[in-house]
Parts: C-alpha cells; structure tokens; sequence
C-alpha cells in the first residue's frame, strides 16, 4: 500500500492519492467533503491519515455542507479543500456561487470529479462550466503526478487572488495511476482567526452590488495569471495546432505526431494571449477536449475577436464526440486532419452467447429482503417506487425492479410527493441511511406539511455503503481524534410529526413483508426503517458472524421461492436442486425465511 | 519499448492487486508507468477491467483497442468478452475456472462451455494459454490466491519484459506478511504450470 506520509522517493499511485499527498505538501489545515465517485478515495484516505498529517477532515452531511464549512477554514486564513463527485457540485452551488463575491483568505480548492461515461454516475455533465458561471479560477490536470504539483501551484493561485479555485478532475485522472515523484511536506495550519469585514463577508445587496464589481476585477487578474501559468505550455511545432486539457491530452501526446500542442491546465479563466499566438499562422487548429465544446466555443470567440481566419475543428464540426469519455481510439475521428498512429485490428467479438453480468446486491445485503418485501407487500396494486443514489439503485435490477424513477440525491422522496398528489397510484420511495441525512429529510416534511400520501422507507445498512463505506451522522463519527455519537434515525423522523414509523429487520422478509402492508394501508406518511447492517461492513470491522446453512433436499419442493424473490448471489440451482455457496453465504437466512417448508435451515 | 496488459475479471478476484503487481515491478525496472483502473459501482460482482501500461514513452492511461500485447483473463467469460482489447498476436492468458453470474447461479441464464469457450479464443487467436488457476491456488493453499497463480504465469509467458525474481519480489511487497508464504507457493506453482 503506498504510504502518503513518507518524506520523499517515488511511488506508483493512484491520482486521488496523489491529490491527497499535494495537500500534505501545500500543508492544508482543514478538509470535507461527501463521499462520491470518483473522489471517494481522498476521502477513505483523510479519514485514516488526517491526525497523523497534522490536518482536520470531516465527512459532512453532504455536499453543500462540506462547502461551508471549507469556506469558513478558507475565511479565517486556514488552507481548505473541500472535494466531491460532479453532481455533488450541484448541490454545493449555492454557497459557492456567492462565496466567490466574498473570496477566502487562505487558500481554498473546490475539487470536482467528473464522470464522463457515467461509471458511478446518473450522468455526464461538464462542471468545467461552472467556473465560468461563479466567475472562479479553474485549473484541471492531466496526470497524478502533474495532479499533485498542480494542487500546490492552484493554493499559490488562490491565495494571490482570494478566490476559491475549481480543482477539475475526471475519472481517467482520479483512478489513474502513474508513478509519483514525493517532495518534501509543508506543516499545517490548522487553527486561524477570523477578522471580521462586513462589507466583503456579509453579502447584503447593497454590498454584493460592489462584491460583483470586485470579482469581476479579481477575474481580470486571474487571466494575467493565467497568461503567466507554468501549467499552460506549448509543445512541438508544425502549422498544425491542437489545443487540449485534462485527460485528453495524454492521448494526443501520446498518439498524435507532426502537431504543436498547447496543454491548458489553467483553463479558467483562458491564456486568450497566448491561445492567439498559437493559432496565429496554424493552417488549423484542433480542439481536443471531452465532453462539452467549452474550449472550443471559447476558440472560436477567440479567433472571431482577433479576426483569425483559421479553421477550428472538433466537436462543432463533427469530427469528436460530445458523449462519453475519449480514448486513443477516439483521436480516429481527426485521422483526416492529422497523423495519429495506426492502431492494431481488433479482435471479433466472440459469437458464443455469454452470461450478463451487470454490477450487482452483495450475498446477505440487507435490501435484498426489504426489496422482496414491498414487492410481496405490494402484489398487484400499482406501485410507482421512487429510489435514490446508492447501493439501492441496483434495485433496479429483476426480480426486485424496485425502482421507477431515479434522479439525485433524496430525490425519491421528493418526487414520492408529487407522484401522490398527481396520480392515483400507490408511491413507496427508498432512501439510504446516508441519503436521509444528506437530502432525504426536506422531502419527508414536506410529504407531512402537504399530506402527500406515500410510504417511504430509509434503509439503514449503518453505513455510506456504495462510495467505500464511510461514516455518517447515523453512525457517528471515530476517527481524526474526534468521537461522536450517532444520531437515531427513529427518534428524528418521530420528531418531525410522523404519526407512522416501525423499524425492522429485513432478514425477517416476511415480518417486513406485513409492516410494509399496514403501511401502504396507511393515509399519509408512513416511514418504515429497514435495519441492518451491511455485510461487507461488518467484514471489514471483523464482526461478521457467518453462519453454516444446509439446504434439506428431502424437504424442498422446488418452488424455487428463494431464487425467485431474494436472487442472492449465494443461492445456487443446478440441475434443478437448491444449494449454498459456502464461499459466499454468510447465513443471514433471508432465503430460509421466505421458503415455505423450512428446508433451508440456518445453523445457530 | 511499450508493453500493455489488459486485466480482466470480476469483482473481488484481486485484480486491481495483480495491476499493482505488475505496476510497481515496471516501475522498479525503471519504466514510465500508466494505469486505470475501475472502482465504485462496477466492482459489486460486475466486470472489471485495468489497463496497466508501461515503457519508455508512457503517458496515456488507457490503451487503444485491439492493441493489447497481454490479456491476463482472471475468468474465462470475461476473457472472451474483452477479446476486441487483442489483436491476432496478442498473448491471452486464460483462467479456465469460471465466476458464475448470479443470473446463472439462480438458473435464469445458461454459461456456456469452457470448451467453447476456449475455441473462441483459439480459432482467432493463435497465443492462448489456458490454465486452472483456482484449482492450482485452492492446491497452495487458498481460492484468493488465484491472482499470484495468474502473475507466476505471466512470469513465465515467452516475451513478458520483467524478470521472474521482480514479479515474486513486487507480489511480496503488496501482500501482508501473514499472506506471503501462500502467495509466493501459488506464484510458484503458477509459473511452473506455464513453463511446463
């Protein structure tokens, strides 16, 4: 395992890792974020090393909470970081569109990890935007190793124009890994002080109308540098230009020959000088970038107000994609402009008919029951189920296909009210223990305070499963020298007014099975709590306790309930006959529960 | 010189540790190293791929298709459904001891044959090796071990450009010291399988 802590050397790490050594480097006092792909890793790493790194990390309780509290460090002179996957920039919008009038003090990165391709993601969208929008610096790496020089050079950035900075990564840059050169670790500054300055912190309009003007002069400023930065660089030479950032141009330098490149790894606001001295003369330029034609529309502003009559092709003319992530394989769509080398002739897909094997619910994961339940609970009335991000999702899946209508983060729930007053059906919305303290308790009062009729249930696995199993408010936090206790979903939701709310274990399918009857019978809110923790959790705190489980092929009748209903990856038919897969049983005899003549018996 | 493995799997089979393997002993040889890797959501029992490359003039994390110089196939079904990352030449290591999907276990989906399989590979490819890593590594010791059975097999596939002793020394740096003694035994067993 790398050790992120060592005074120097060279190690062979991933670009979130390499991330989280930069901080080390740039000596950051403080960091949050809420988990999410492709960021998670910083975060599961912090969560072990902070103490020792001299720096304070939390998981907060979601994303635009992380911002605040990374602003705040960021106001009183702390260096701060505050991290999370693309969409969770959404939700982090608002504060950090104002807190760009007010600025930081010490040095803030606002890390965004994009997903092009969807990996872990709901979709692709291009935060680059973003930092155009907020009026902030941007800067986006291509490799980990230029990932951790670039951290310590955007803290430079950010504090020369006290402004957040976009720190943009995407996927092929998080979960890469290339060898790292370590330098020497800064000491942290953990504790500041805020001095107080209504007129630039306190954005009331008559002092945000001047904060705006500001702004505007510091991204003034933030073009100077960016003209200036080390990290926007020319290479080759050739009338044929190609402009590329991020991951993208790894491939062009790589796979691309007889072209000069500008590199832009300070891509907010552009190098405009500098880009128009590159395209200046070129035959054309080409613009190589994933997703949206955010640099190229930029270009072609560019060459419109300096009259260049130079073509600029990529997106806009049809020559790459705007969907997915790139490849080499991609560079083929300018083959017609420049040499990309040759690629070798793939192999045939094979004709043989190979199983599906999508991405699926762990053996004994504790929703597989609650999923059979509401769908036993439900039996045919018509039952529109809204579910959310997480594990969960993968209800989606047969035989549960226990979601209709997926979007974001307490979305479910949210939309579980409109589904009830606007349709006569039946609306059941799942959430995960994490998801309830991020999003999913606005949507549950609102549901009360307009009488939406829905059942709504919070499966509580005691963990933020999906992302690497982190901590959340229901579990409370050890680590980083701070304990707190956890915080009961139960008594939360009670508090609000829920006149129904039961907790169970989802093991015992068909007790959940009735709970969940009563509470599609139920006129208003109902909250069913599905506890229990999961699986792979308990592992990993070595508190598993697996149990043998026998299948009596004397007693089974073949009716094939268990497989039909709780699908677990354990459960084997072969030739017709019921068995375990001790490998990967663990015994938590939801199968047994549901077979209706005890042939499948859990040893104590 | 440039060298690019494909590694294929499932979700808990230990690829990404046979891509951090393979990834710190072309480092030590002194190589640029360029790697991707699959986390999240895909590694739930789904398919998994890692794209290790390394050589002199190294900076791209992924490889275009067709032009893998090395598929290690930790699963016969996954082998066969990433054969377009290979080209004609291209060495295909496959483990022939199948994953079943859960689809197949719970009897809705058929897997087909090893046989056929093989033959798909084999009738496209004339560079397939096959061998029964599971079983060697349940024979060492322990199923997890498959991965180390899989790296001594690579350590022995005519043309791989790190040396034997660099592999095993790189396997025994990233396993924790209750596990060496296991891995180094299904490395070794590994690697006689293929040299036999």
């Amino acid at each position: 395992m790398p050790n992120l802590l060592a005074e120097g050397g060279k190690q062979l790490l991933l670009g979130n890792e390499a991330i989280t050594r930069g901080l080390i480097e740039a000596g950051v006092g403080f960091a949050s974020t809420y988990p999410g792909t492709p960021s998670s890793e910083v975060g599961n790493i912090l969560e072990k090393i902070s103490s020792e790194a001299g720096l304070y990390f939390e998981f907060s309780t979601n994303e635009k909470v992380a911002m605040e509290v990374s602003a705040a460090a960021a106001s009183s002179g702390v260096r701060s970081f505050v991290f999370m996957k693309h969409v969770g920039l959404n939700v982090a919008a608002d504060p950090m569109m104002t807190l760009a009038y007010s600025g930081v003090r010490g040095g803030m990165l606002i890390m965004s990890a994009d997903d092009p391709s969807c990996h872990s993601s709901q979709n692709e969208q291009d935060n680059r935007y973003y930092s155009t929008l907020a009026l902030l610096p941007m800067m986006e790496p291509s490799t980990p190793q230029e990932a951790k020089e670039m951290v310590k050079e955007a803290y430079r950035v950010s504090e020369e124009l006290t402004l957040p900075l976009i720190f943009r990564t995407t996927t092929r840059v998080n979960h890469a890994r290339g060898v790292v050169e370590l330098s020497p670790k800064a000491e942290a500054k953990k504790i500041g002080h805020f001095d107080k300055d209504v007129a630039r912190f306190v954005n009331i309009p008559a002092y945000a109308k001047q904060n705006r003007v500001r702004l505007l002069d510091l991204y003034a400023k933030a073009q100077e540098l960016s003209e200036k930065s080390p990290h926007n660089f020319i290479e080759g030479s050739g009338d044929i230009g190609i402009i590329t950032s991020g991951v993208s141009y790894t491939y062009v330098r790589e796979f691309v020959k007889g072209a000069s490149i500008i590199k832009l790894g300070f891509t907010n606001p552009l190098p405009e000088k500098k880009i128009a001295d590159f395209i200046k003369g070129k035959k054309f330029v080409i613009v190589v970038e994933e997703l949206e034609p955010f640099l190229e529309d930029q270009i072609l502003r560019i060459c419109a107000q300096n009259g260049f009559n130079v073509p600029v092709y990529g997106k806009r003319s049809g020559h790459l994609p705007r969907e997915w992530e790139f490849s080499p394989d991609t560079l083929s769509g300018i083959r017609e402009l420049v040499e990309v080398q040759e690629f070798k002739q793939p192999l045939p897909k094979v004709t043989v008919q190979l199983p599906s094997r999508p991405p699926t619910l762990c053996a004994g994961c504790p929703h597989r029951g609650m999923f059979a339940a509401a769908k036993k609970a439900a039996g045919n009335t018509d039952v529109i189920y809204c579910s959310d991000i997480g594990c969960y999702t993968l209800g989606v899946q047969p035989p549960f296909k226990a979601a209709d209508f997926i979007i974001c983060m307490g979305g479910g729930a949210g939309a579980a009210g409109g589904f009830a007053q606007s349709t006569d059906q039946k609306v059941i919305a799942f959430m995960g223990d994490s998801t309830f303290f991020h999003a999913g308790i606005p949507p549950m009062i609102n549901a009360l305070f307009n009488n939406h009729s829905v059942v709504i249930v919070v499966l509580d696995n005691r963990t933020t499963a999906m992302t690497g199993h982190q901590p959340n408010p229901g579990t409370g936090r050890d680590f980083g020298g701070v304990s707190t206790e956890a915080i009961d979903i139960k008594s939360l939701v009670e508090g609000i007014g829920v006149k129904f709310v039961q907790e169970i274990n989802p093991y015992d399918v068909k007790a959940a099975t009735k709970v969940m009857k009563d509470a599609l019978d139920f006129d208003g809110v109902a909250v069913i709590i599905s506890k229990c923790p999961c699986p792979l959790e308990l592992k990993k705190q070595k508190q598993l306790v697996i149990r043998a489980v026998n299948v009596d092929q004397d007693k089974c009748i073949k009716c094939y309930n268990c497989v039909r209903t709780i699908a677990c990856p354990a459960l084997f038919k072969k030739d017709g006959a019921i068995s375990t897969d001790p490998n990967q049983c663990i015994g938590c005899g939801m199968c047994a529960n549901v077979c209706p003549t005890g042939a499948i018996e859990v040893k104590k | 010189m440039k060298y690019t493995v494909q590694i294929v799997g499932v979700g808990g089979q230990g690829v990404l540790l046979a891509s951090m393997v393979l990834g710190n002993a072309a480092m030590e040889q002194g190589y640029k190293v360029a790697m991707s890797e699959v986390h999240g959501m895909a590694q739930r029992g789904g398919s998994v791929l890692s794209t290790l490359r390394f050589g002199d003039d190294v900076i791209s994390p992924l490889e275009a298709a067709g032009s893998a110089d090395l598929i290690m196939g930790f699963e016969p079904a996954e082998t066969c459904r990433n054969l377009p990352l290979g080209n004609k030449d291209t060495v295909i290591l496959m483990n022939l001891d199948p994953v079943l999907p859960s689809m197949v276990a719970a009897g809705f989906e058929e897997y087909p044959s090893i046989d056929s399989l093989k033959d798909a590979v084999s009738s496209v490819n004339k560079n397939l090796y096959t061998i029964d890593a599971t079983k060697i590594a349940i024979e060492a010791g322990k199923a997890v071990a498959a991965n180390a059975v899989m790296i001594g097999a690579v350590a022995a596939m005519k043309g791989f450009p790190i040396p034997k002793d660099d592999l095993l020394k790189s396997l025994m740096d990233q396993v924790p010291d209750k596990f060496k003694d296991l891995n180094k035994k299904a490395f070794e067993m590994g690697y006689s399988a293929m040299s036999s």
